[in-house]
């Protein structure tokens, strides 16, 4: 489903060139559960970002579904963004202003869906993350796990294929942080393919396959055998 | 999006920072209102000053004393007044050709009472010409009797406000009024009708010109009246009349003579010019609501870094992003607009109420312009911020700190 070939990404800090990917070459299937993890300043959140067409890499090739991504213009960036991929962020990201409703329903409306369809996909997701009785409730009225699930509502709502998330646990207490995980995990075994960045090593083993990123480069890329093994029993 | 979805969105925005909204709104419904009252105002004056010089007709010309120069130099160093216009220059103007009817006129106010009744009343005198010369009509009794120009004659026309004012329902034919130390009996009532040169002519007086010479103790005329055969012989007439009064008086050219369409075309540019200019006074105030606008876009704009980036993240694109700045701008600019509509409407709906004589009323270009100009500054001002925001990385911005 994603094929990464070269890619490479700098930044300048102040004088200082950090290279944030360095000739990333890899390769994700569909329906995959992937951790990467590594010390800050690895280029993990980078690689994330890139692969959510949120960055562009300077170079290198980025096949997504087999569509060459690096040529698209914005606009279309924009599209694959809305169609293909849901994103979750440590900080939820929710528009203060709108309630829970709301928040899931935004990517409906900049896909230029009418109200009346997207009122069942809504009810049907709200529903599902257990957010039903919340779903009037402005973000400061509730909770950083259930706030995260609004924003994990908010990832799925379009069926996107991608899922990233980006410390989706980084804010929430042990308790929370597992509900969200339970979760994007649920969301996994119904197909969608789940990419986790975190610091959390505990986490991070829960994935059947984990990279771990050093200086921009993959260092080790590790699949699960006996997880593995157990899936295609 | 949708354009539905695009404006509930925008509004959440505005509802959301009221105190913003309500800032900007004022600001804009200021600058509107300034440029609808102000053209309002001036369109106002120029309906009543032109209505005020329209009574006269428009073959009539009007000769005052004194030469009203145009050019300039020094004063004379004599500074003896004009010379001032006699009877016998009004009645020689009749035998010009073209004329068909010269009235003279004095006018001055006095004390007059009747029946214990004390008033300060404008007086006019002239002559029976007068009536056919403001087409001012007699509701009852009869007109000025038609009498050489020189003959005094105790008779008074009141105006239809002055006799009800005097007499109330009462009849007043043939009552006698006292004047300064005269007495003058009541021979008509004239109709109902509106100003002429600064007069009521609801609320006069009207005596023989001999008369009033007399009352005021006067020699002198105040204007002389004079309807020419057409329009077209017009200027020909005031040629001839000018070389007339300067033979009679000695070769000095010491009268003005003008005509309804020279002062009303003069007042037409004055007045005109006055209202663009209050129009563009307003204008300014809607050029600084622009400028707010602008500033305030901005700060929405840095304020609303992360909502941008997260809006780009789940699909919007630039293009989205763009005119979802703009329409906010543009829907606080038409609902500013809208407003400052009904607060200039209802100010001079006030102004009307209190001044009936002044038609004050925005005219309908001056509601277009300025609410097209609000929205074009609106739009002009929050264009950069809104290209900034559309302009942004995605990523930089949902990690910006704001």
């Amino acid at each position: 489903m994603i094929r990464l070939d070269g890619i490479h990404r700098t930044f300048f800090m102040g004088e200082q060139q950090v290279h944030a990917l360095d000739n990333i070459q890899l390769t994700i299937a569909a329906g995959e559960y992937i951790s990467v993890m590594g010390p800050s300043g690895s280029g993990k959140s980078t690689l994330l970002n890139v692969l959510g067409l949120l960055d562009k890499p300077d170079s290198g090739n980025y096949a997504l579904e087999g569509v060459e991504t690096t040529t698209l213009s914005e606009r279309e960036r924009a599209g694959y963004r809305r169609e293909h991929i849901g994103f979750v962020f440590q900080s939820y990201h929710l528009i203060g202003r709108l309630s829970a409703r709301e928040n899931i329903e935004l990517p409906l409306i900049l896909a230029s869906m009418p109200p009346a369809q997207r009122r069942p996909i809504v009810d049907d997701t709200l529903q599902r993350l257990g957010l039903w009785k919340r779903a009037e409730h402005l973000p400061n009225q509730l909770s950083g796990g259930q706030r995260q699930r609004v924003a994990i509502g908010r990832a799925i709502i379009m069926k996107p294929q991608l899922l990233l998330a980006d410390e989706p646990t980084g804010n929430l207490d042990t308790q929370s942080g597992a509900d969200v995980i339970e979760v994007l995990e649920a969301l996994n075994q119904d197909g969608i393919t789940l990419l986790v960045v975190t610091h959390d090593p505990a986490l991070g083993k829960r994935a059947r396959r984990r990279i771990r990123m050093v200086d921009g480069r993959i260092d080790q890329d590790k699949i699960d055998t006996k997880e593995a093994l157990r899936a295609t029993q | 999006m949708r354009p539905s979805d695009m404006l509930r969105f925008d509004l959440q925005v505005l509802n959301r920072h009221r105190f913003r909204t309500l800032m900007l709104l004022f600001a804009m419904s200021i600058g509107v209102a300034a440029v609808n009252v102000l053209t309002g105002l001036g369109e106002g004056a120029k309906q009543f000053v032109l209505g005020e010089f329209s009574m006269l007709g428009k073959n009539t010309l009007i000769m005052m004393p004194g030469k009203k120069e145009t050019r300039g130099g020094m004063p004379p160093i004599t500074g003896e007044s004009p010379r001032e216009i006699t009877l016998a220059d009004a009645d020689a103007l009749t035998r010009l050709p073209g004329v068909i009817r010269v009235a003279p006129l004095i006018v001055g106010v006095t004390q007059v009472s009747f029946d214990g009744l004390n008033r300060e009343v404008t007086v006019s005198g002239t002559s029976r010409t007068f009536f056919d010369i403001q087409q001012l009509a007699i509701r009852q009794g009869k007109s000025l009797p038609d009498l050489p120009s020189d003959m005094a004659t105790p008779v008074a026309v009141l105006g239809s406000k002055l006799k009800a004012e005097i007499f109330g329902q009462k009849p007043a034919l043939g009552m006698w009024l006292k004047a300064g130390g005269y007495r003058f009996r009541v021979i008509g009532i004239a109709e109902a009708k509106g100003q002429a040169l600064g007069v009521d002519l609801n609320d006069v007086m009207i005596i023989p010109v001999a008369s009033a010479q007399a009352l005021f103790n006067q020699e002198g005329l105040f204007r002389v009246m004079i309807e020419a055969q057409s329009e077209e012989i017009l200027p020909a007439t005031q040629a001839r009349l000018e070389k007339l009064m300067q033979q009679r008086h000695e070769g000095e050219e010491d009268v003005t003579v003008i005509t309804q369409d020279s002062v009303l075309s003069a007042f037409n540019d004055i007045l005109n010019t006055l209202t663009l200019a209050v129009a563009g006074i307003g204008a300014i105030s809607l050029l600084v609501a622009g400028v707010l606008i602008m500033n305030v876009t901005l700060i929405s704009v840095t304020q609303r870094t992360q909502e941008i980036g997260l809006l780009k993240a789940i699909g919007a694109s630039d293009h989205d992003v763009l005119t979802l700045f703009l329409t906010e701008s543009c829907l606080l600019a038409s609902m500013g607009a809208f407003l400052g509509l009904i607060i200039s409407q209802s100010l001079l709906f006030i102004g009307r109420t209190l001044f009936p004589d002044l038609g004050f009323q925005t005219p309908l270009w001056a509601m277009l312009l300025s609410v097209t100009v609000a929205l074009l500054t609106a739009l002009m001002f929050a264009w950069r911020p809104a290209k900034r925001a559309s302009a942004m990385e995605p990523i930089s911005a949902l990690q910006s700190k704001n």
